[in-house]
């Protein structure tokens, strides 16, 4: 997890601490519904503050509780908002932290079933993993291998790491078949775009052909109608006719007269549609892009996205974010948005804006999104169903 | 009893006022300048280095003092999504504990950068630590979470896509955040014991990565406000209530901050730009206008009737601090992402190269009286207590001292 070393805190801190939790328990103040009642106050905590006296008094609580108190608090993260979580990790690394620090120990058992028993929350396991290896630095190897495909990005990043690395070895030694078995078992789980490259990399060299499109999950076929007018950034609040809605035969008033949709993919292998150079560079200009994409079922996606442009995204209709930033650089999964699918048809549709800046980094005008689950593996269009997107 | 002896030496020891504290961006009151002296003017990877300590992640944020102990941030992972609170021994550099949580907030910056670009802050009690993703989290001096603040999680589009480094400031019983950029801009005045906004505010909506400033008693002034910098210049705001006490309306630069000295503030502006502040809600009046006195990254600093930039060229300039007038140059080695200190009389700049320069200042010139390279990029203002500079890499937190 990292290069530092655990050190001991100071005699009198130890000593102060334990016989604080003396105290704690001979008044009874540490009890399984004062438990409860103390995480159920952290959970609550919402944006601007919201739940905060209680959720700071539980903490002085919680943060002293005993070893045994890990596992509620562990559990707690099931369902719990992203602020409640990382109250929850206070109490937890404050516990833990406490507990090897005074005992030399913490209960890797118990922390090594909580960490395979996947119904648990990702955070909550990840977090009782880094615990575990600090008393047992060899639960990694045991516990690592089978999860290439985990719920946790961190887990299934650490699972390809150790694929390539025997990939890479296989390749040394000479056993190119090993290898390629390896490197094609990492690529099924990997996510992260520098893990991805090392594997797709010597895949190519051996011949292999990997499709980063449909590896990612890029949307590449679109419809695309513009430009509308966007001088003096006017056009990002303008409601245009696109946005009324979808009519594909449609003529609308443009910025440079009549517009209609036109066809448009990207042969980019990631996803890149640049309306720039593929359509014209426009400046000042809103550019409307749409796609359908069939899904086998109805669940929650992310759509990440990358842009130097500012942009609106609505899914089947409905605004799920805006964002107005210009020229401020431009990633892949730049953006994530959390948003759900319907099963069947869900039309996608996409406000592009450009400003009028004349500097030459300011001419890019473009974007690529994907369709992914919370770890960043791709979600394919349902392949039974007609569909705009090409599965390649 | 014997408890509760030690828990009062305990709270004692972690809540006494540290005159060597070094508690946020720029020293406590944010000059850059330190009472310490006897500081090494020489040092290399094998000498005047009491200790360097490997650290769990990227990060430019400035460490900060508070008596014995240093707090750092840094952000780790592949997304930099993990955010680590460190607190170390000043003795020895030796890990008290390390704490670490979950971006809530957008966790994409320029690759230079990484989610630990703003530095901590720290009312004495309790440590304020901020990130790129506006996460911004409340810990004891002990690593007890206080509380925690999603400012994103909160206000969606508060985010930038190049990172955001704008550093918190503590005044009185406030912590003020400051997150601007281009689509949704806030700054919000935190009550440190409840983490409820006091007050939040809309900002212009225009990238900036300056930090707020105080003029406090401590920095020579008799109000009690906090100062807002930004393209639209510098605005003065009362911690308590968030109103509006004046504003400067000429512009000003979005990325080195003002600096105050003895109630007047440096502000860049069209240059360096003097401001005395007004007496009730009056504009405030221009002392003089230095164009020639630009900074480039680096933070003013106003030292011994003496104004010193750096500009974008590494070019160290010194101006009278009365009327603006350039006095001297100096071409250092640059290039500069951090602010210089002052200690003991001298400035103490790093450059990304990782070369440590420490420049004599004179009426009339400067001279370079070290320069010491220790092999990693600075890109971040160091701290100054007890004797010792610390400056960290994205790697490593190095503590300068005989």
């Amino acid at each position: 997890m990292n290069g530092l070393q655990v050190t001991g805190a100071g005699h009198r801190i130890k000593r102060a601490m334990a016989v604080g939790l003396i105290l704690i328990y001979a008044t009874g103040t540490c009890t399984a519904a004062t438990l409860e009642k103390n995480i159920a106050a952290i959970r609550a905590v919402g944006p601007e503050g919201q739940g905060h006296s209680a959720a700071i008094a539980a903490m002085k609580e919680l943060s002293v509780g005993p070893a045994d108190s890990l596992f509620p608090l562990l559990n707690a993260f099931d369902d719990a908002s992203p602020l409640a979580i990382n109250w929850l990790r206070g109490a937890v690394d404050a516990v833990a932290d406490r507990e090897l620090k005074s005992t030399g120990h913490l209960p890797a058992a118990k922390l090594e079933a909580f960490i395979k028993d996947t119904s648990r929350r990702a955070e909550a396991r990840r977090l009782a993993y880094e615990w575990l290896i600090k008393v047992d630095p060899a639960a990694a190897d045991r516990l690592i291998p089978g999860m290439i495909k985990d719920a946790s990005p961190e887990f299934r990043r650490d699972a390809v790491q150790r694929l390539i690395k025997l990939a890479t070895g296989a390749q040394e030694e000479k056993q190119p078949e090993r290898a390629l078995k390896l490197y094609h078992e990492a690529l099924a789980g990997a996510v992260d775009d520098d893990q991805v490259k090392s594997i797709v990399t010597p895949l190519r060299e051996m011949g292999q052909t990997i499709d980063l499109q449909k590896h990612f999950g890029f949307l590449t076929e679109w419809s695309i109608a513009g430009p509308f007018d966007n001088t003096g950034l006017k056009g990002f609040d303008t409601v245009y006719a696109p946005e009324k809605g979808i009519d594909l035969a449609a003529t609308y008033d443009g910025k440079e007269g009549p517009v209609t949709w036109k066809k448009v993919s990207t042969a980019d292998e990631y996803g890149v549609l640049n309306i720039a150079k593929q359509l014209s560079p426009f400046k000042g200009a809103a550019m409307y892009a749409t796609t359908t994409f069939d899904s086998d079922k109805a669940r929650p996606v992310e759509f990440r996205l990358g842009t130097p442009n500012a942009w609106k995204l609505w899914v089947n209709g409905k605004l799920v974010f805006a964002r107005d930033e210009y020229h401020r650089g431009v990633q892949l999964d730049q953006y994530s948005v959390k948003t759900d699918l319907k099963k069947g048809p869900n039309v996608i549709l996409l406000k592009v804006c450009q400003n009028e800046q004349t500097e030459e980094w300011a001419q890019d005008y473009k974007y690529q999104i994907r369709i992914c689950d919370s770890t960043g593996a791709a979600i394919l269009p349902s392949p039974a169903a007609a569909t705009s997107q090409v599965v390649r | 009893m014997r408890f509760f002896v030690l828990v009062w030496m305990i709270g004692f020891s972690a809540a006494t006022l540290q005159a060597g504290d070094w508690r946020q961006f720029r020293g406590t009151n944010g000059s850059s300048i330190s009472t310490e002296t006897g500081l090494p003017i020489k040092w290399s990877a094998t000498e005047n280095i009491a200790w360097k300590v490997k650290l769990p992640g990227r990060g430019l944020s400035s460490p900060i003092v508070v008596g014995d102990r240093i707090f750092v941030t840094c952000s780790s992972g592949f997304r930099q999504d993990r955010l680590h609170v460190v607190c170390l021994n000043a003795t020895d550099g030796s890990v008290r504990w390390d704490r670490q949580f979950t971006a809530t907030g957008r966790t994409m910056t320029f690759p230079k950068i990484c989610n630990a670009t703003p530095s901590p802050a720290s009312d004495g009690q309790r440590v304020f630590a901020l990130f790129s993703s506006n996460d911004l989290i409340c810990l004891d001096l002990d690593g007890n979470l206080q509380w925690y603040r999603g400012l994103t999680y909160d206000h969606p589009n508060v985010s930038n896509s190049l990172g955001m480094a704008s550093s918190p400031v503590v005044i009185g019983d406030t912590v003020v955040a400051q997150v601007e950029n281009d689509s949704q801009s806030l700054a919000t005045g935190i009550d440190v014991a409840t983490g409820l906004s006091r007050w939040t505010i809309e900002r212009p909506k225009r990238a900036n990565w300056t930090s707020a400033v105080t003029l406090t008693k401590e920095t020579g002034a008799d109000d009690n406000l906090v100062l807002l910098q930004s393209s639209a210049g510098i605005a003065a705001i009362d911690p308590i209530t968030g109103k509006s006490a004046w504003n400067y309306d000429a512009g000003a630069s979005t990325i080195p901050s003002a600096v105050v000295s003895e109630g007047i503030i440096y502000l860049p502006s069209q240059g360096i730009t003097a401001l005395q502040p007004p007496k009730g809600s009056a504009n405030p009046e221009v002392l003089w206008k230095g164009n020639k006195l630009g900074p480039g990254t680096a933070s003013p600093i106003a030292y011994d009737g003496r104004l010193y930039t750096v500009n974008a060229a590494g070019v160290l300039i010194a101006a009278d601090l009365k009327t603006g007038e350039e006095k001297w140059k100096l071409r250092l080695e640059g290039p500069f992402s951090g602010t210089p200190i002052v200690a003991d009389g001298l400035l103490y700049i790093f450059n990304e190269k990782g070369v440590g320069q420490v420049i004599k200042p004179g009426d009339t010139s400067g001279e370079v009286v070290g320069s010491n390279d220790l092999g990693e990029m600075f890109l971040c203002t160091p701290a100054v207590s007890g004797g010792a500079i610390y400056i960290r890499s994205d790697s490593t937190l190095w503590k300068i001292a005989k």
